[in-house]
C-alpha cells in the first residue's frame, strides 16, 4: 500500500513539476501544435503537404514568436475526440483546432483558452427552391443534424423556443450531412455557420442553396493550452493579438518595413523598435514583426483562408475589427 | 444388342455454351427470371460507370486542355452537363497518399523500402523460389532495415513518424499488425491450451480482454491513457502506441483462429508424436502447428484482411492513413466535393490488397490441399 502510495506521489509530481512549456519548446527546437484532420479553411494539407488554413496560420505565428521560423512547428493531428487528452498529456503545447470556448472546457478539463480567432455559430442552409427566408418558416421540416455535438441542443432549444416542429435525421460526418442535403433526404443541414460555407462551396451549383440569416449560438473558436503555465499562455495570446492589433494599425506583411519608422508610439512598440515586450514574454524584441512579416495580420490570413475570394466565401461579420461592426477587439500593446 | 452398343452423344442442351446457360442461368423460371434483372441492372450500370470513369472523366487536363489545379476547373463543374470523373485530385496529391508528409528529398527511402518489402515477401510467397534460402535471411533482417530506412539513424536523417501518411502508415500498420500477430497469436493459442494452470489461466485471460474491447477503445488506449501511466520525459512514439495496440487485438485473434486449428488436430497426431519421444516442443513444431496452421489458413486471411481495413480507424486518434488524407484533401479548399473520386480511389486501393490477399490464400489452399481430410481416423 505504502509502495502503491508513493507511486502516485511520484506521478502527481511529475504532473505539477510540467512547467515551463516554453522552455521546452525552445529546449526542442519546435512548436507540437494540434490541429484538426482536416477542416476547410482551418486546417488542411495543400498539394505540397503543407498545412493551411486559420488555425494552421496561428500554430504557425506561435512558432514564429518563439523563433522567428514559420517551419519550426510540427502539426499533430487530432479529433474531436482526442484533441483534449493529447493536450492534456503534453503531447502537444497548444491546440488551435477550431474549439469552442466554453465554460466546462476552460474551467472543468484544465485548460485556458487565450483568446479568439475566429467567431463562429450555428446556422442554418436549405436549398433555394425551398423559398423560406427565416428559420422560424421551418415547421415540420426534416433537419440533418450531427449527433453527439452542442449542435443538437441548440437546434432542440431553438425550435422549442419558436413554437415549431421538426424531425431530426441524425448523420455522423459533414460529408454524411452534405450527401443526405443534396440528395433531398432533409430539408434542412444544420452546423456551425463556417461548415455551412464550406459545404454549400462543395456543391455542384452553390447558387441552389442558401444560408438562412439566423445563427443561433455562439461559437467562439479559439486557440487553448493547459492550465496552469501562464508564461506560455501569453505567449499564445499575444501572438494572436499580435495579427489583431496589426490590422488594427493597419500593419501588413507588405509594409512591415516601412512601418519600422512610423511615428505612431503603438507601431513602433509593437515592432519592438521601442520598449522591451518581447523580454517580458521571454521572446526577442522582434517577435511581433516577425508574425506580420511572415504570416501577416488577422485579416491577411482571414482573407487568404475562409474570406469571401476563397470557395468558402465566409464574410468578415461578427469577426470584423470593432471598429468595422465586428467584435474583434485586442486589448491595448503598451 | 447394337443398339444398346451405339455411342449416343450427350443431347445439346447439356453441354456447350447452351448447357452451360441453361443449367446456371435458366435453370427454372424464378432463375430465369433473377439472371434477367441481373443483366438489366449491369446493362444500366456498367456503361454508365466506364464512362464516369474513364471515358468522360478528367485525367490531368480538363476539357478544354488546361492543366487542373482546383476543383473549380474540373470538367464536371465547368459545365454540369458532360464531364465525369475528375481524377486530377488524385493526380496531384498522388505524393501524398502514397507517402504522406515523408519529405520529397528523403523519399528514395520509402521506395526502396517499398521494393525492399516486395523482395522479403517474395520467399514467404512463393515456396519455389531459386535461392529462397538466402533470400529469407533477408526477409528475417528487413524489419530492422525498414526500421532505419524509414525513422532514420544510422547516418539517416530522423524523419519523424508524424510526417508518416497515406499507404505508407496503411501498409507499416498493416504488415507489423499481421508479422507480429501471427507468432504472439500462436504463443496464445498453445499457452491458452497449456496444461500449467498460470500460463493457461493468464493467456484466456489476455486474450477474453482484449477480444472483449472494440479496436476504437484500444487504439484511444493507447494513444491518451498510456502517456499519462508513462512518467513524464518517456515519450512514445504516437505510431509505435498505434501499432502497439493493433498487434495486441490483432494477436488475441489470431490465438483464437490458430486455437481452433489446434482442435482440430486429432489426439492420435499428438500419442504418435510422444510414443516416439518428441518432446513438447518438437511435437509442436513438426506434428501439430503445421497441419493446425494448414487447415486454419482461411480465417488467419480473413483477420488478416479485417486487420488491414481496420487501419482505417486510426484517424480517430489522429493518425493520416490512406482514408486521412483522402478525407484531408477533401478538406482543403481547392478540392471540396470531389468526394467520390476519393473515396473510388481509396476503395480501389483498398480492394487491390485485400483481394490480392484472398486470391493468395485461394492458391494456397489448392496447393496445401487443405480441403482435404488429413489425421487418423
Amino acid at each position: 500500500m505504502k509502495k502503491l502510495l508513493s507511486i502516485f506521489a511520484v506521478v502527481a509530481f511529475a504532473f505539477s513539476a510540467h512547467a515551463g512549456t516554453l522552455d521546452d519548446v525552445k529546449n526542442r527546437g519546435f512548436l507540437k501544435c494540434g490541429v484538426t484532420t482536416g477542416l476547410a479553411g482551418f486546417a488542411a494539407p495543400d498539394d505540397s503537404g503543407e498545412w493551411a488554413g486559420l488555425d494552421a496560420d496561428m500554430c504557425r505565428a506561435v512558432a514564429v514568436a518563439v523563433f522567428g521560423d514559420r517551419s519550426k512547428v510540427e502539426f499533430i493531428t487530432t479529433t474531436g475526440k482526442s484533441r483534449f487528452p493529447t493536450l492534456a498529456s503534453g503531447e502537444v503545447d497548444m491546440l488551435a483546432r477550431n474549439t469552442t470556448w466554453t465554460i466546462s472546457r476552460d474551467v472543468n478539463l484544465g485548460f485556458e483558452f487565450v483568446g479568439v480567432n475566429f467567431y463562429d455559430g450555428q446556422g442554418f442552409m436549405v436549398p433555394s427552391a425551398l423559398g423560406v427566408s427565416s428559420a422560424t418558416e421551418l415547421d415540420g421540416a426534416t433537419v440533418c443534424i450531427q449527433t453527439g455535438t452542442t449542435t443538437e441542443l441548440n437546434l432542440a432549444d431553438f425550435f422549442r423556443l419558436n413554437g415549431i416542429s421538426y424531425e431530426a435525421l441524425p448523420i455522423e460526418t459533414n460529408d454524411e450531412g452534405k450527401e443526405n442535403l443534396f440528395a433531398g433526404r432533409c430539408d434542412v443541414y444544420t452546423t456551425d455557420a463556417s461548415g455551412l460555407s464550406s459545404t454549400r462551396a462543395a456543391a455542384s451549383n452553390p447558387d441552389k442553396w442558401v444560408v438562412l440569416p439566423e445563427i443561433i449560438s455562439k461559437e467562439p473558436l479559439g486557440p487553448l493550452v493547459r492550465h496552469g503555465d501562464h508564461q506560455w499562455g501569453d505567449v499564445v495570446r499575444w501572438s494572436l493579438n499580435a495579427m489583431i492589433i496589426a490590422e488594427e494599425l493597419g500593419i501588413t506583411s507588405e509594409n512591415v518595413d516601412a512601418q519600422t519608422s512610423s511615428n505612431v508610439p503603438e507601431v513602433l512598440r509593437l515592432l519592438g523598435v521601442e520598449g522591451n515586450y518581447g523580454e517580458m514574454l521571454e521572446l526577442s524584441n522582434d517577435w511581433a514583426y516577425q508574425i506580420i512579416k511572415q504570416i501577416g495580420n488577422y485579416s491577411e490570413s482571414y482573407e487568404a483562408n475562409v474570406g469571401p475570394d476563397t470557395p468558402l466565401e465566409i464574410a468578415r461579420g461578427l469577426n470584423a475589427l470593432w471598429t468595422q461592426g465586428g467584435i474583434l477587439y485586442a486589448p491595448p500593446f503598451r | 444388342m447394337n443398339e444398346l452398343n451405339e455411342v449416343r452423344k450427350p443431347p445439346v442442351a447439356t453441354t456447350g455454351i447452351i448447357g452451360w446457360l441453361r443449367i446456371n442461368l435458366f435453370f427454372n423460371w424464378t432463375n430465369s427470371l433473377i439472371t434477367l434483372f441481373v443483366i438489366y441492372c449491369l446493362y444500366q450500370f456498367i456503361p454508365w460507370i466506364l464512362d464516369w470513369t474513364i471515358f468522360s472523366a478528367d485525367f490531368k487536363y480538363n476539357y478544354l486542355g488546361e492543366q487542373i489545379t482546383n476543383q473549380e476547373m474540373c470538367s464536371r463543374n465547368l459545365d454540369p452537363e458532360n464531364g465525369g470523373a475528375c481524377w486530377a485530385v488524385i493526380y496531384v496529391r498522388f505524393y501524398q497518399f502514397i507517402y504522406g508528409f515523408y519529405p520529397k528529398v528523403e523519399v528514395w527511402r520509402v521506395n526502396l523500402a517499398y521494393v525492399m518489402l516486395a523482395f522479403a515477401l517474395l520467399p514467404l510467397l512463393y515456396a519455389k523460389l531459386p535461392y529462397r534460402k538466402y533470400f529469407l535471411y533477408f526477409t528475417y533482417i528487413f524489419p530492422v532495415i525498414a526500421y532505419f530506412l524509414l525513422n532514420g539513424g544510422l547516418g539517416f536523417t530522423e524523419v519523424s513518424t508524424n510526417k508518416w501518411g497515406g499507404l505508407l502508415v496503411t501498409l507499416v500498420l498493416g504488415c507489423t499488425g499481421i508479422a507480429l500477430a501471427f507468432p504472439i497469436g500462436i504463443m496464445l493459442a498453445l499457452g491458452r491450451r497449456s496444461k500449467l494452470p498460470v500460463i493457461s489461466m493468464m493467456c484466456t485471460l489476455f486474450i477474453e480482454f482484449i477480444r472483449g474491447v472494440p479496436l476504437i477503445t484500444l487504439l484511444f488506449f493507447g494513444m491518451v491513457m498510456l502517456p499519462l501511466f508513462l512518467p513524464e520525459g518517456i515519450d512514445m512514439d504516437g505510431l509505435v502506441r498505434v501499432l502497439v495496440a493493433v498487434t495486441l487485438f490483432q494477436s488475441a485473434y489470431m490465438a483464437e483462429v490458430i486455437r481452433g486449428g489446434l482442435q482440430a488436430i486429432p489426439p492420435g497426431q499428438y500419442e504418435a508424436a510422444k510414443s516416439l519421444g518428441m518432446s513438447y516442443w518438437r511435437m509442436n513444431l513438426l506434428i501439430i502447428l503445421p497441419q493446425a496452421i494448414r487447415i486454419s489458413i482461411p480465417p488467419i486471411v480473413n483477420t488478416s484482411i479485417g486487420l488491414f481495413k481496420d487501419t482505417t480507424l486510426v484517424i480517430i486518434v489522429g493518425i493520416l492513413d490512406l482514408l486521412g488524407i483522402g478525407r484531408g484533401t477533401l478538406a482543403d479548399t481547392n478540392w471540396l466535393g470531389l468526394s467520390y473520386e476519393i473515396y473510388f480511389f481509396v476503395s480501389l486501393v483498398f480492394f487491390i490488397f485485400t483481394f490480392g490477399m484472398s486470391r493468395y490464400s485461394l492458391y494456397l489452399e489448392k496447393k496445401l490441399k487443405t480441403g482435404i481430410n488429413m489425421g487418423a481416423d
